[in-house]
């Protein structure tokens, strides 16, 4: 059911999502996120993303069965990238198929929530005037949209 | 056992991965943190401020006062930016 990935590759959205419901029946919702880089008003050249090779595969699968035990998910596929990601590219991807929507709004927004505040990633921004590249802090507003959600139960 | 570090943690101790021996003081995540940041200039910059650094235990986040005795691998990284 769950199909998470870590690639370095780009992704299709569209496809991904009506992947989803192919072939089935059941499906009555899919809600899916795309996450772009975004160039930050023009300072930004590039995004580089390290991960933790093998625990965020892992992280991604535990918040993935976090959703499924709190909503009847029929589907979901989580894929996040790594390395060199521009403005105007995706960086992630969460798909949900529920059989009614509310189940899989939910669920999509609780991922999200969860995988910014627990998958082992981390962004490191390239500017374009050359200027020291930094790490980008995590926001404490990100915690705060997570905890929303009650402790998790792994 | 074997350390791993990621990101600033990475840069400012100076490499991705070790082994460690630490004495058997050293119990816990917090205890390993204080260690560490008394192996050099580097690890004592990585570690200045303990609650801004986190740590996973056999690739399962961990809270500093987690037990270490019997991991294999012990991870040390910022607070995640990822989605």
């Amino acid at each position: 059911m769950a199909d998470v990935r870590v690639q370095r590759e780009d992704f299709d959205a569209g496809a991904e999502a009506a992947a989803l419901a192919r072939g089935r029946k059941d499906v009555g919702a899919i809600v899916s996120f795309v996450g772009y880089c975004r160039d930050e008003g023009g300072r930004l050249a590039a995004l580089e993303l390290e991960h933790y090779p093998g625990m965020a595969e892992e992280e991604m699968i535990r918040v993935v069965r976090e959703a499924e035990s709190r909503w009847p998910l029929i589907g979901v596929t989580a894929i996040h990238r790594y390395g060199r990601i521009a403005p105007g590219e995706q960086i992630v991807l969460v798909a949900v198929a529920s059989a009614h929507r509310g189940e899989a709004f939910a669920a999509a927004e609780m991922l999200m929530d969860f995988l910014k505040t627990r998958a082992p990633f981390w962004k490191r921004a390239v500017r374009t005037d050359g200027v020291a590249e930094g790490w980008v802090e995590a926001k404490g507003e990100d915690e705060a949209s997570a905890a929303r959600w009650g402790a998790a139960e792994n | 056992m074997k350390a791993v570090y990621f990101a600033w943690v990475r840069e400012r101790v100076g490499k991705a991965e070790e082994e460690l021996n630490p004495p058997p003081t050293v119990r816990t995540i917090e205890d390993l943190v204080a260690w560490l940041s008394r192996q050099g200039e580097g690890y004592a910059h990585a570690f200045e401020k303990p609650s801004t650094v986190r740590a996973a235990i056999d690739r399962v986040h961990a809270r500093h006062d987690a037990p270490i005795a019997g991991a294999k691998e012990i991870a040390f990284f910022p607070p995640m930016t990822g989605g």
